[in-house]
Protein backbone atom coordinates (compact mmCIF):
# COMPACT_ATOMS: atom_id res chain seq x y z
CA UNK A 1 0.00 0.00 0.00
CA UNK A 2 1.29 3.56 -0.07
CA UNK A 3 1.47 6.08 2.65
CA UNK A 4 1.75 9.75 2.80
CA UNK A 5 2.24 11.91 5.70
CA UNK A 6 4.62 14.88 6.49
CA UNK A 7 7.60 14.88 8.36
CA UNK A 8 9.22 17.48 9.56
CA UNK A 9 6.95 19.66 7.77
CA UNK A 10 7.49 18.07 4.42
CA UNK A 11 4.86 15.31 2.68
CA UNK A 12 6.69 12.16 2.08
CA UNK A 13 5.35 9.30 0.11
CA UNK A 14 6.52 5.54 0.29
CA UNK A 15 4.96 2.88 -2.11
CA UNK A 16 4.92 -0.92 -1.50
CA UNK A 17 4.49 -0.43 2.39
CA UNK A 18 3.68 -3.75 3.59
CA UNK A 19 -0.22 -3.31 5.60
CA UNK A 20 1.90 -4.67 8.96
CA UNK A 21 5.03 -2.61 9.10
CA UNK A 22 5.45 0.05 11.31
CA UNK A 23 5.98 3.80 11.07
CA UNK A 24 9.80 3.42 12.40
CA UNK A 25 10.58 0.73 9.38
CA UNK A 26 8.65 3.12 7.15
CA UNK A 27 11.09 6.22 8.56
CA UNK A 28 14.33 4.26 8.20
CA UNK A 29 13.92 2.12 5.65
CA UNK A 30 11.79 3.80 2.85
CA UNK A 31 12.31 7.72 3.52
CA UNK A 32 16.06 8.17 4.36
CA UNK A 33 15.56 9.12 7.59
CA UNK A 34 17.76 6.62 10.07
CA UNK A 35 17.99 9.34 13.08
CA UNK A 36 15.27 7.41 14.81
CA UNK A 37 16.73 4.11 16.28
CA UNK A 38 15.33 0.86 15.95
CA UNK A 39 15.92 -1.30 19.24
CA UNK A 40 13.68 -3.21 21.36
CA UNK A 41 10.71 -2.94 18.60
CA UNK A 42 8.25 -3.23 21.91
CA UNK A 43 8.21 0.14 23.17
CA UNK A 44 10.67 -0.40 26.00
CA UNK A 45 13.16 1.60 25.58
CA UNK A 46 12.18 4.58 23.65
CA UNK A 47 15.03 4.68 21.15
CA UNK A 48 12.28 5.16 18.19
CA UNK A 49 10.42 8.39 20.27
CA UNK A 50 8.96 10.55 17.35
CA UNK A 51 6.50 13.31 17.85
CA UNK A 52 3.26 12.15 15.85
CA UNK A 53 0.70 15.02 15.72
CA UNK A 54 2.57 16.69 18.77
CA UNK A 55 2.38 13.39 20.59
CA UNK A 56 5.56 11.95 22.22
CA UNK A 57 5.26 7.71 20.76
CA UNK A 58 6.82 4.98 20.17
CA UNK A 59 6.96 4.64 15.86
CA UNK A 60 8.38 1.20 16.15
CA UNK A 61 4.35 0.49 17.64
CA UNK A 62 2.60 2.47 15.30
CA UNK A 63 1.28 0.83 12.38
CA UNK A 64 2.80 2.86 9.45
CA UNK A 65 -1.14 2.71 7.69
CA UNK A 66 -1.89 4.74 11.29
CA UNK A 67 0.53 7.75 10.13
CA UNK A 68 -1.18 8.44 6.71
CA UNK A 69 -2.51 11.93 6.05
CA UNK A 70 -0.79 13.02 9.93
CA UNK A 71 2.27 15.13 10.82
CA UNK A 72 5.27 13.40 12.54
CA UNK A 73 8.40 15.28 13.78
CA UNK A 74 11.84 12.83 14.02
CA UNK A 75 15.11 14.33 15.56
CA UNK A 76 15.89 15.33 12.14
CA UNK A 77 13.47 18.24 12.58
CA UNK A 78 13.76 19.21 15.90
CA UNK A 79 16.42 22.16 15.54
CA UNK A 80 13.67 23.51 13.08
CA UNK A 81 10.66 22.67 15.04
CA UNK A 82 11.88 24.18 18.15
CA UNK A 83 13.05 26.95 16.68
CA UNK A 84 9.57 27.68 14.86
CA UNK A 85 8.42 27.32 18.32
CA UNK A 86 10.44 29.34 19.76
CA UNK A 87 9.22 31.81 16.45
CA UNK A 88 12.87 32.32 15.09
CA UNK A 89 13.98 31.10 11.90
CA UNK A 90 15.35 28.31 11.62
CA UNK A 91 18.89 28.39 10.23
CA UNK A 92 20.54 25.48 10.75
CA UNK A 93 22.03 24.58 13.99
CA UNK A 94 21.16 22.86 16.92
CA UNK A 95 17.61 22.59 18.75
CA UNK A 96 18.31 23.91 22.65
CA UNK A 97 17.94 20.37 24.01
CA UNK A 98 20.77 19.31 21.49
CA UNK A 99 23.16 21.98 22.30
CA UNK A 100 22.67 21.08 25.89
CA UNK A 101 23.09 17.78 25.69
CA UNK A 102 26.52 18.07 23.78
CA UNK A 103 27.44 20.70 26.62
CA UNK A 104 26.30 18.38 29.62
CA UNK A 105 28.13 15.69 27.82
CA UNK A 106 25.24 13.78 28.24
CA UNK A 107 25.88 11.03 25.11
CA UNK A 108 27.95 8.25 25.11
CA UNK A 109 27.01 5.87 22.79
CA UNK A 110 24.51 8.15 21.14
CA UNK A 111 21.91 5.25 20.65
CA UNK A 112 19.53 6.60 22.88
CA UNK A 113 19.98 9.96 22.28
CA UNK A 114 17.34 10.54 19.22
CA UNK A 115 14.74 9.24 21.40
CA UNK A 116 15.85 11.10 24.44
CA UNK A 117 16.37 14.89 22.63
CA UNK A 118 12.29 13.98 21.13
CA UNK A 119 11.19 13.16 24.84
CA UNK A 120 12.97 15.82 26.31
CA UNK A 121 12.04 18.69 23.81
CA UNK A 122 8.39 17.47 24.38
CA UNK A 123 9.02 17.66 28.13
CA UNK A 124 10.17 21.43 27.61
CA UNK A 125 7.19 22.67 25.57
CA UNK A 126 4.94 20.87 27.97
CA UNK A 127 6.64 21.83 31.24
CA UNK A 128 9.40 24.66 30.59
CA UNK A 129 10.09 24.46 34.04
CA UNK A 130 10.66 20.69 35.28
CA UNK A 131 11.00 19.48 38.20
CA UNK A 132 14.00 16.53 38.78
CA UNK A 133 10.18 14.30 39.05
CA UNK A 134 9.21 15.88 36.00
CA UNK A 135 12.46 14.88 34.47
CA UNK A 136 12.79 11.84 35.26
CA UNK A 137 9.28 10.67 35.02
CA UNK A 138 9.04 12.19 31.11
CA UNK A 139 12.40 9.96 30.08
CA UNK A 140 11.30 7.15 32.25
CA UNK A 141 10.32 5.67 28.65
CA UNK A 142 13.63 6.12 27.61
CA UNK A 143 16.52 3.28 28.24
CA UNK A 144 20.11 4.58 28.52
CA UNK A 145 22.41 1.24 28.35
CA UNK A 146 25.68 3.23 29.11
CA UNK A 147 24.54 4.53 32.45
CA UNK A 148 24.54 8.28 31.32
CA UNK A 149 21.28 9.22 33.19
CA UNK A 150 23.30 12.07 35.76
CA UNK A 151 24.62 13.64 32.77
CA UNK A 152 20.86 13.60 31.02
CA UNK A 153 19.39 14.92 34.07
CA UNK A 154 22.08 18.08 33.51
CA UNK A 155 21.24 17.95 29.91
CA UNK A 156 17.56 18.32 30.45
CA UNK A 157 17.56 20.97 33.72
CA UNK A 158 20.24 23.11 30.73
CA UNK A 159 17.80 23.17 28.24
CA UNK A 160 15.21 24.26 30.53
CA UNK A 161 16.90 26.81 31.98
CA UNK A 162 18.09 28.38 28.79
CA UNK A 163 14.81 27.92 27.26
CA UNK A 164 13.13 29.62 30.39
CA UNK A 165 15.49 32.71 30.58
CA UNK A 166 14.60 34.19 27.37
CA UNK A 167 18.10 33.73 26.67
CA UNK A 168 18.78 33.33 22.49
CA UNK A 169 18.86 30.46 21.79
CA UNK A 170 22.01 28.56 20.35
CA UNK A 171 22.26 28.29 16.94
CA UNK B 1 -2.52 -9.11 5.04
CA UNK B 2 -4.85 -5.58 4.27
CA UNK B 3 -5.38 -2.55 5.96
CA UNK B 4 -8.49 -1.49 6.92
CA UNK B 5 -8.93 2.03 7.75
CA UNK B 6 -12.61 2.91 8.55
CA UNK B 7 -13.23 6.41 8.66
CA UNK B 8 -16.80 6.08 11.20
CA UNK B 9 -17.77 3.74 13.36
CA UNK B 10 -20.56 2.16 11.32
CA UNK B 11 -17.60 1.32 8.88
CA UNK B 12 -15.84 -0.13 11.26
CA UNK B 13 -18.74 -2.65 12.41
CA UNK B 14 -19.32 -3.59 8.59
CA UNK B 15 -15.72 -4.35 8.15
CA UNK B 16 -15.66 -6.57 11.34
CA UNK B 17 -18.86 -8.48 10.22
CA UNK B 18 -17.38 -8.98 6.74
CA UNK B 19 -14.06 -9.90 8.01
CA UNK B 20 -14.32 -11.41 11.61
CA UNK B 21 -10.43 -12.23 11.87
CA UNK B 22 -9.39 -8.48 11.36
CA UNK B 23 -7.09 -7.36 14.15
CA UNK B 24 -8.08 -4.03 15.57
CA UNK B 25 -5.38 -1.79 16.21
CA UNK B 26 -6.16 2.09 17.72
CA UNK B 27 -2.65 2.63 20.14
CA UNK B 28 -0.99 -0.28 19.01
CA UNK B 29 1.28 -0.94 22.25
CA UNK B 30 0.26 -4.70 21.94
CA UNK B 31 -1.17 -5.15 18.57
CA UNK B 32 1.90 -4.14 16.89
CA UNK B 33 4.55 -5.79 19.43
CA UNK B 34 2.91 -9.06 18.00
CA UNK B 35 3.47 -7.84 14.73
CA UNK B 36 7.25 -6.60 14.90
CA UNK B 37 7.98 -10.38 16.54
CA UNK B 38 6.41 -12.16 13.95
CA UNK B 39 3.98 -14.08 16.42
CA UNK B 40 0.71 -12.19 14.60
CA UNK B 41 -0.17 -12.25 11.11
CA UNK B 42 -3.54 -11.59 10.78
CA UNK B 43 -5.35 -11.19 7.36
CA UNK B 44 -6.84 -7.56 8.11
CA UNK B 45 -5.55 -4.67 10.55
CA UNK B 46 -8.23 -2.57 11.02
CA UNK B 47 -7.25 0.98 12.11
CA UNK B 48 -9.46 2.72 14.65
CA UNK B 49 -7.72 6.15 14.87
CA UNK B 50 -10.00 7.51 12.65
CA UNK B 51 -13.30 7.40 14.21
CA UNK B 52 -13.22 10.72 16.33
CA UNK B 53 -15.98 9.08 18.91
CA UNK B 54 -13.74 6.54 19.83
CA UNK B 55 -11.61 9.09 21.61
CA UNK B 56 -14.07 10.90 23.37
CA UNK B 57 -15.41 10.84 26.89
CA UNK B 58 -18.38 11.87 28.66
CA UNK B 59 -19.28 12.40 32.40
CA UNK B 60 -22.70 11.65 33.40
CA UNK B 61 -24.59 12.04 37.01
CA UNK B 62 -23.56 8.26 37.64
CA UNK B 63 -20.77 6.82 35.09
CA UNK B 64 -17.99 8.02 32.90
CA UNK B 65 -18.87 6.90 28.81
CA UNK B 66 -15.54 6.46 28.16
CA UNK B 67 -14.61 6.32 24.25
CA UNK B 68 -12.48 2.62 24.23
CA UNK B 69 -9.21 4.65 21.86
CA UNK B 70 -8.99 7.19 24.92
CA UNK B 71 -5.58 7.11 25.73
CA UNK B 72 -4.31 7.01 29.46
CA UNK B 73 -2.55 9.60 29.23
CA UNK B 74 -6.45 11.20 29.15
CA UNK B 75 -7.52 9.68 31.88
CA UNK B 76 -4.63 10.62 34.01
CA UNK B 77 -5.01 13.92 33.21
CA UNK B 78 -8.78 14.10 32.44
CA UNK B 79 -10.20 12.13 34.50
CA UNK B 80 -8.65 11.53 38.07
CA UNK B 81 -11.67 13.19 40.42
CA UNK B 82 -14.12 10.76 38.42
CA UNK B 83 -12.16 7.74 37.79
CA UNK B 84 -9.05 7.96 40.84
CA UNK B 85 -8.52 4.55 40.73
CA UNK B 86 -8.32 3.98 37.16
CA UNK B 87 -6.36 7.22 36.71
CA UNK B 88 -3.91 6.07 39.16
CA UNK B 89 -3.75 2.24 37.44
CA UNK B 90 -2.90 4.31 34.44
CA UNK B 91 -0.60 6.45 35.73
CA UNK B 92 1.67 2.89 36.13
CA UNK B 93 1.29 1.95 32.56
CA UNK B 94 4.57 1.76 30.57
CA UNK B 95 5.88 4.80 29.87
CA UNK B 96 4.77 8.43 28.15
CA UNK B 97 4.69 6.92 24.89
CA UNK B 98 2.78 3.92 25.75
CA UNK B 99 0.01 5.89 28.13
CA UNK B 100 -0.02 8.76 25.03
CA UNK B 101 -1.09 5.63 22.60
CA UNK B 102 -2.52 2.69 25.08
CA UNK B 103 -6.20 2.84 25.81
CA UNK B 104 -8.57 0.94 28.47
CA UNK B 105 -10.56 -0.76 25.34
CA UNK B 106 -6.86 -1.81 23.97
CA UNK B 107 -6.44 -3.01 27.79
CA UNK B 108 -9.84 -4.82 27.19
CA UNK B 109 -9.46 -6.19 24.09
CA UNK B 110 -6.00 -7.91 24.87
CA UNK B 111 -7.62 -8.80 27.97
CA UNK B 112 -4.07 -9.69 29.43
CA UNK B 113 -4.29 -10.85 33.24
CA UNK B 114 -1.52 -8.37 33.87
CA UNK B 115 -3.67 -5.39 32.26
CA UNK B 116 -3.08 -2.50 34.49
CA UNK B 117 -6.62 -1.16 34.07
CA UNK B 118 -8.52 -4.51 35.04
CA UNK B 119 -8.25 -4.02 38.73
CA UNK B 120 -9.34 -0.85 38.82
CA UNK B 121 -12.12 -1.13 36.77
CA UNK B 122 -13.39 -4.09 38.60
CA UNK B 123 -13.26 -2.08 42.42
CA UNK B 124 -14.99 0.96 40.63
CA UNK B 125 -17.61 -1.29 38.62
CA UNK B 126 -18.05 -1.09 35.07
CA UNK B 127 -20.03 -2.25 32.08
CA UNK B 128 -17.84 -2.73 28.90
CA UNK B 129 -20.39 -1.69 25.62
CA UNK B 130 -19.71 -4.29 22.71
CA UNK B 131 -21.29 -3.62 19.31
CA UNK B 132 -21.58 -5.71 15.88
CA UNK B 133 -23.97 -5.02 13.22
CA UNK B 134 -26.54 -7.23 15.26
CA UNK B 135 -26.66 -4.82 17.83
CA UNK B 136 -25.42 -3.69 21.27
CA UNK B 137 -24.35 -5.51 24.44
CA UNK B 138 -23.32 -4.73 27.90
CA UNK B 139 -21.19 -6.41 30.10
CA UNK B 140 -19.97 -6.30 33.67
CA UNK B 141 -16.51 -5.72 33.52
CA UNK B 142 -15.86 -8.75 35.68
CA UNK B 143 -17.71 -11.74 32.75
CA UNK B 144 -15.82 -9.79 30.23
CA UNK B 145 -12.75 -11.81 30.96
CA UNK B 146 -13.21 -15.12 30.05
CA UNK B 147 -9.49 -16.69 30.49
CA UNK B 148 -5.74 -15.55 29.94
CA UNK B 149 -5.72 -13.30 26.56
CA UNK B 150 -9.53 -13.93 26.21
CA UNK B 151 -12.59 -11.96 26.37
CA UNK B 152 -16.45 -12.31 25.69
CA UNK B 153 -16.33 -10.32 22.31
CA UNK B 154 -18.07 -12.02 19.68
CA UNK B 155 -16.09 -12.35 16.54
CA UNK B 156 -18.18 -9.55 15.17
CA UNK B 157 -18.05 -7.15 18.20
CA UNK B 158 -15.56 -4.34 18.94
CA UNK B 159 -15.54 -2.66 22.13
CA UNK B 160 -17.51 1.05 21.22
CA UNK B 161 -17.46 2.43 25.25
CA UNK B 162 -16.49 1.00 28.44
CA UNK B 163 -18.75 2.49 31.12
CA UNK B 164 -17.43 2.84 34.58
CA UNK B 165 -18.96 4.39 37.80
CA UNK B 166 -17.87 7.75 38.85
CA UNK B 167 -16.03 7.32 42.06
CA UNK B 168 -18.72 7.62 45.67
CA UNK B 169 -15.51 7.44 47.83
CA UNK B 170 -11.63 6.89 48.16
CA UNK B 171 -9.85 4.53 45.90
CA UNK B 172 -7.07 3.03 45.62
CA UNK B 173 -4.78 1.18 43.29
CA UNK B 174 -0.87 -0.61 44.06
CA UNK B 175 1.20 -2.66 41.93
CA UNK B 176 4.10 -4.68 42.27
CA UNK B 177 6.80 -4.70 39.64
CA UNK B 178 10.79 -3.98 39.52
CA UNK B 179 10.80 -0.84 39.00
CA UNK B 180 8.44 2.68 38.85
CA UNK B 181 8.05 2.64 35.10
CA UNK B 182 8.29 0.34 32.08
CA UNK B 183 6.89 -2.60 34.08
CA UNK B 184 4.04 -5.57 33.97
CA UNK B 185 2.24 -6.15 37.08
CA UNK B 186 3.86 -8.82 38.63
CA UNK B 187 0.51 -8.59 40.40
CA UNK B 188 -1.63 -5.78 41.16
CA UNK B 189 -4.65 -4.53 43.25
CA UNK B 190 -7.32 -2.36 42.89
CA UNK B 191 -9.60 -1.20 45.76
CA UNK B 192 -12.73 1.02 46.51
CA UNK B 193 -14.69 2.45 49.09
CA UNK B 194 -18.87 2.55 48.08
CA UNK B 195 -20.02 4.31 51.12
CA UNK B 196 -23.09 5.45 49.07
CA UNK B 197 -24.40 1.69 49.18
CA UNK B 198 -21.95 0.64 52.26
CA UNK B 199 -19.94 -1.64 50.09
CA UNK B 200 -15.96 -2.28 48.64
CA UNK B 201 -14.65 -3.35 46.04
CA UNK B 202 -11.43 -5.23 45.19
CA UNK B 203 -9.82 -6.32 41.88
CA UNK B 204 -6.73 -8.70 41.57
CA UNK B 205 -4.93 -8.50 38.49
CA UNK B 206 -2.20 -10.94 37.13
CA UNK B 207 -2.27 -13.06 40.24
CA UNK B 208 -4.87 -16.03 38.40
CA UNK B 209 -6.09 -16.28 34.47
CA UNK B 210 -7.99 -13.56 34.50
CA UNK B 211 -8.49 -10.73 36.80
CA UNK B 212 -11.18 -11.13 39.00
CA UNK B 213 -13.38 -9.42 42.01
CA UNK B 214 -11.92 -11.06 45.49
CA UNK B 215 -15.64 -11.41 46.16
CA UNK B 216 -15.40 -13.42 49.76
CA UNK B 217 -12.92 -10.48 51.20
CA UNK B 218 -15.44 -8.02 50.12
CA UNK B 219 -18.39 -9.13 51.26
CA UNK B 220 -16.73 -10.08 55.12
CA UNK B 221 -15.40 -6.46 54.84
CA UNK B 222 -18.42 -4.64 53.74
CA UNK B 223 -20.29 -6.52 56.52
CA UNK B 224 -17.74 -6.30 59.24
CA UNK B 225 -17.91 -2.28 58.12
CA UNK B 226 -21.54 -2.22 58.02
CA UNK B 227 -22.36 -4.45 61.39
CA UNK B 228 -19.79 -2.39 63.36
CA UNK B 229 -21.11 0.92 62.42
CA UNK B 230 -17.55 2.22 60.96
CA UNK B 231 -19.39 4.25 57.90
CA UNK B 232 -20.91 6.48 60.27
CA UNK B 233 -18.17 6.34 63.55
CA UNK B 234 -15.50 6.76 60.64
CA UNK B 235 -13.04 4.81 63.31
CA UNK B 236 -10.44 3.67 62.43
CA UNK B 237 -10.17 -0.13 61.37
CA UNK B 238 -8.79 -2.83 63.80
CA UNK B 239 -5.85 -4.94 62.19
CA UNK B 240 -7.67 -7.54 63.20
CA UNK B 241 -10.25 -7.11 60.32
CA UNK B 242 -7.63 -6.19 58.07
CA UNK B 243 -5.83 -9.02 58.51
CA UNK B 244 -8.74 -11.20 57.74
CA UNK B 245 -9.81 -9.43 54.62
CA UNK B 246 -6.00 -9.23 53.32
CA UNK B 247 -5.86 -12.90 53.89
CA UNK B 248 -9.46 -13.84 51.85
CA UNK B 249 -8.30 -11.51 49.08
CA UNK B 250 -4.83 -13.79 49.00
CA UNK B 251 -7.39 -16.55 49.05
CA UNK B 252 -8.96 -15.31 46.04
CA UNK B 253 -6.24 -15.77 44.15
CA UNK B 254 -5.18 -18.93 41.78
CA UNK B 255 -1.68 -17.71 40.91
CA UNK B 256 1.10 -19.72 38.80
CA UNK B 257 5.20 -19.09 39.27
CA UNK B 258 6.76 -17.41 36.31
CA UNK B 259 9.97 -15.33 34.96
CA UNK B 260 7.81 -12.47 37.12
CA UNK B 261 7.03 -14.06 40.42
CA UNK B 262 5.97 -17.38 42.04
CA UNK B 263 2.46 -18.39 43.16
CA UNK B 264 3.79 -17.77 46.72
CA UNK B 265 5.07 -14.40 46.17
CA UNK B 266 2.38 -13.66 44.03
CA UNK B 267 -0.58 -14.58 47.23
CA UNK B 268 1.58 -12.99 49.55
CA UNK B 269 2.01 -9.34 47.98
CA UNK B 270 -1.61 -9.13 46.62
CA UNK B 271 -2.38 -9.44 50.74
CA UNK B 272 -0.35 -6.99 51.52
CA UNK B 273 -1.61 -4.53 48.86
CA UNK B 274 -4.98 -5.32 50.37
CA UNK B 275 -3.64 -3.88 53.78
CA UNK B 276 -2.25 -0.80 52.61
CA UNK B 277 -5.12 -0.06 50.18
CA UNK B 278 -7.14 -0.49 52.50
CA UNK B 279 -5.47 1.71 55.55
CA UNK B 280 -4.81 4.39 52.44
CA UNK B 281 -8.60 4.48 51.39
CA UNK B 282 -10.08 4.07 54.73
CA UNK B 283 -7.95 6.83 56.42
CA UNK B 284 -8.82 8.95 53.57
CA UNK B 285 -12.02 8.39 53.67
CA UNK B 286 -12.26 9.48 57.93
CA UNK B 287 -10.19 12.59 56.81
CA UNK B 288 -12.63 14.26 54.61
CA UNK B 289 -15.76 13.17 56.97
CA UNK B 290 -18.36 12.11 53.97
CA UNK B 291 -16.11 10.02 52.14
CA UNK B 292 -15.80 12.10 49.20
CA UNK B 293 -12.08 12.11 48.69
CA UNK B 294 -11.63 12.53 44.67
CA UNK B 295 -7.36 12.88 44.20
CA UNK B 296 -5.39 9.60 44.94
CA UNK B 297 -2.11 10.25 45.86
CA UNK B 298 0.77 8.35 44.66
CA UNK B 299 1.44 6.11 47.47
CA UNK B 300 4.43 3.98 47.25
CA UNK B 301 3.04 0.60 47.95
Amino acid sequence: MRVTFTVNGRRHEADDVWEGESLLYVLRERMGLPGSKNACEQGECGSCTVRLDGESVCSCLVAAGQAEGREVVTVEGLAAYAKERAGSAHTGGLAPVQQAFLDAGAVQCGFCTPGLLVAADELIERNPQPSDADIREALSGNLCRCTGYEKIMDAVRLAAARTGDGAPEVV
Amino acid sequence: MEFLRPATWEEALAAKAEHPSAVPIAGGTDVMVEINFDQRRPTHLMDLNRIRELREWEVGDDTVRLGSSVPYSTVIDQLASELPGLALASHTVGSPQIRNRGSVGGNLGAASPAGDSHPALLAAGAEVEAESVRGTRFLPVEDFYTGVKRNALAEDELIKTVHIKRAEGPQQFSKVGTRNAMVIAVCAFGFALHPGSRTVRAGIGSAAPTPLRARAAEDFLGAALGDGGFWDSGRAIPPSLAREFAELCAGACNPIDDVRGSAAYRRRAVGVMARRTLGWTWESYRSTGNGRTTEGGAQCA
